[in-house]
């Protein structure tokens, strides 16, 4: 793993978590009287305060918009925007900004993809390859594309313990192949995929990956170049940053190759009616005025990663994990659904006779925020062959305290439902 | 526990949940749909014997909340040997007492111990739960083909 990110001078000082909470206001907030005890980090993170100051004073001191006028306050609001970009690719080691495209989030991202990528390569006969532990929109956008041109949508399925089968995975990919797409950490089991060895196996045979990264880039390091991927998709909001606001990473030359996704102002170079002329990378695909001020609270929510330390973030999820997995397997009766033995901080776990929207119910008048239900994986519940789970998801700002909430307040349903 | 949750989950609710009364199936009913929750991924299967416009026999299956499945136990006990205009307009009815359009103090003998269900009304996100089963019902009734949704 590259460690570049790390600011040197941070590394020596300890992870401080009752400081890092103290940065995310909402933290202070009391549900149903009880301190709020957020464990839907998955489904999004909360935002620090620097965050969402940016958002203010962007719109109190510099609002305009981009790559447009002259005056100093458009001058000043493409530089924040595209100093954004670069703070982006410095994160995930991209080897220049123009590989850098601002989307609303992961699915918007992989939807370009399926529709330029995709509608420019893929012929009848053509096979895509995904895996059975797809967030929705890591199928949704392919099927569609697929349904279109004739195109045959293939998938790896995953063991008991909700690991993928890598075997499997190397026989379904041939000559047919034309994308593998997969999702670096699934959001539903928190398995994280070999994917470096998806991506060598793949380019031994040509065919380009694009990682669905929603569920990583916030919890370990991650370096494109190193990993090889085509393209790499996430979302700001779940890396402490705005919602609204997403990347797509591709190679160069892959999206060079590619046709835009979008028409419309600032992807174009000259327009007449005649013809037009698309403007260079990454405004190609950036059509229209962006989300100017959700880019800037980006930056900012990598800024705060970078400051804390990404490694540092990851070892004390770890321990968190670890401590959530030995609490909750006290329980009587609960089972856990993703078993991985490489995981990040998600525990997913069903009760045989108790269903997860009565335990969602119950938790909340403690104060705690789980997620339950499909998780936007309907094909992974099949697997286990389950409605749904209820789903714990750690971030940096979580406590062992809170795992103890969640625990008790588990406890309490099983005293009623018992 | 909490007031609003002690009034949510009634003891009756639990004893339903537990204990669902009709939870089998009826082989070669007269009219069967099933009802699914996206939100949740909830399915329903309910089975119902129709004859002269009466609702001679009911049954359900599947797999759902405690909301959920004590609905459609209470559904099942009450509807049966009821003629289907008034199983209808019971849903009406029951619909409004979720939702908290009855008002503060509303006559609740009509609807007898559907009544317990009355604490859904605070919870917005759970209202689709306890009229799964319905739809499902009046969708089986009324013959509809496909798949009944809540959305």
């Amino acid at each position: 793993m590259n460690s570049k990110i790390e600011t040197p001078q941070l590394k020596n000082i300890a992870f401080d978590v009752e400081k890092i909470r103290k940065d995310f206001p909402i933290l202070s907030e009391k549900v149903h009287g009880k301190n709020l005890c957020y464990l839907d980090n998955a489904a999004t993170t909360h935002k620090p305060k620097t965050v969402i100051d940016a958002l203010s004073k962007y719109y109190e001191t510099i609002n305009s918009n981009v790559h447009r006028g002259v005056h100093t306050l458009s001058e000043l609001a493409t530089n924040a925007y595209e100093g954004s970009r670069e703070t982006v690719k410095n994160f995930i080691n991209a080897s220049s900004e123009k590989e850098i495209i601002f989307t609303r989030g992961t699915t918007e991202s992989i939807n370009l993809v399926a529709q330029t990528f995709g509608r420019q390569n893929l012929n009848e006969g053509d096979e895509v390859l995904i895996t059975g532990m797809e967030h929705h929109s890591n199928i949704v956008p392919w099927q569609m594309i697929c349904e279109e041109k004739k195109v045959i949508l293939k998938v790896v399925p995953i063991n008991e313990d909700g690991e993928l089968l890598f075997e499997e995975f190397e026989k379904l990919i041939n000559e047919k192949t034309k994308i593998v797409s997969v999702v670096y950490i699934s959001n539903s089991l928190g398995t994280i995929n070999p994917v470096k060895k998806i991506i060598e196996k793949a380019h031994s045979l040509g065919v380009p990956v694009l990682l669905d990264g929603a569920q990583a880039v916030q919890h370990l390091n991650v370096d494109v170049q190193e990993l090889d991927c085509d393209f790499f998709a996430f979302s700001g909001h779940k890396i402490y940053g705005p919602t609204g606001i997403g990347i797509l990473y591709g190679k160069k030359e892959m999206l060079e190759s590619m046709p835009p996704y979008q028409g419309g102002g600032d992807m174009i170079s000259k327009v007449t009616f005649e013809k037009t002329t698309y403007n260079e990378l990454p405004y190609k695909f950036e059509a229209g005025t962006p989300n100017i001020a959700d880019a800037i609270g980006l930056g900012k929510a990598i800024d705060y990663i970078k400051n804390i330390g990404i490694e540092k973030i990851a070892a004390y999820e770890k321990e968190l994990l670890d401590y959530a997995t030995e609490k909750l397997s006290e329980i009587e009766g609960l089972r856990i659904i993703g078993r991985a033995k490489e995981k990040c901080s998600v525990i997913s776990f069903v009760f045989e006779d108790i269903h997860p929207h009565d335990i969602g119910t119950f938790l909340d008048f403690d104060g705690v925020a789980v997620r339950t239900g499909h998780h936007c994986t309907q094909p992974v519940m099949e697997r286990f062959n389950i409605p749904a789970t209820t789903r714990a998801s750690f971030a940096m700002y979580n406590t062992k305290e809170e795992v103890d909430v969640l625990a008790n307040s588990l406890k309490k349903v099983l005293e009623v439902f018992g | 526990m909490d007031n609003e949750l002690r009034e949510l989950y009634q003891q009756v609710i639990l004893d339903h949940n537990k204990s669902p009364r009709n939870f089998r199936v009826i082989e070669h009913p007269s009219h069967q749909a099933e009802g699914y929750n996206p939100l949740c991924g909830d399915r329903i299967d309910v089975f119902v014997n129709v004859k002269d416009g009466v609702i001679e026999d009911i049954s359900f299956q599947g797999k759902g909340c405690a909301i959920s499945k004590a609905s459609a136990s209470l559904m099942s006990s009450i509807v049966k040997g009821k003629p289907v205009e008034e199983a209808e307009k019971l849903f009406a009815k029951f619909k409004d007492l979720i939702t908290g359009k009855l008002g503060e103090n509303p006559d609740l003998e009509e609807i007898g111990k559907l009544a317990v269900l009355a604490g859904v009304k605070e919870f917005p996100a759970r209202v689709k739960c306890a009229s799964l089963a319905w739809h499902t019902m009046i969708n089986a009734i009324n013959e509809e083909k496909n798949l009944v949704t809540t959305e």
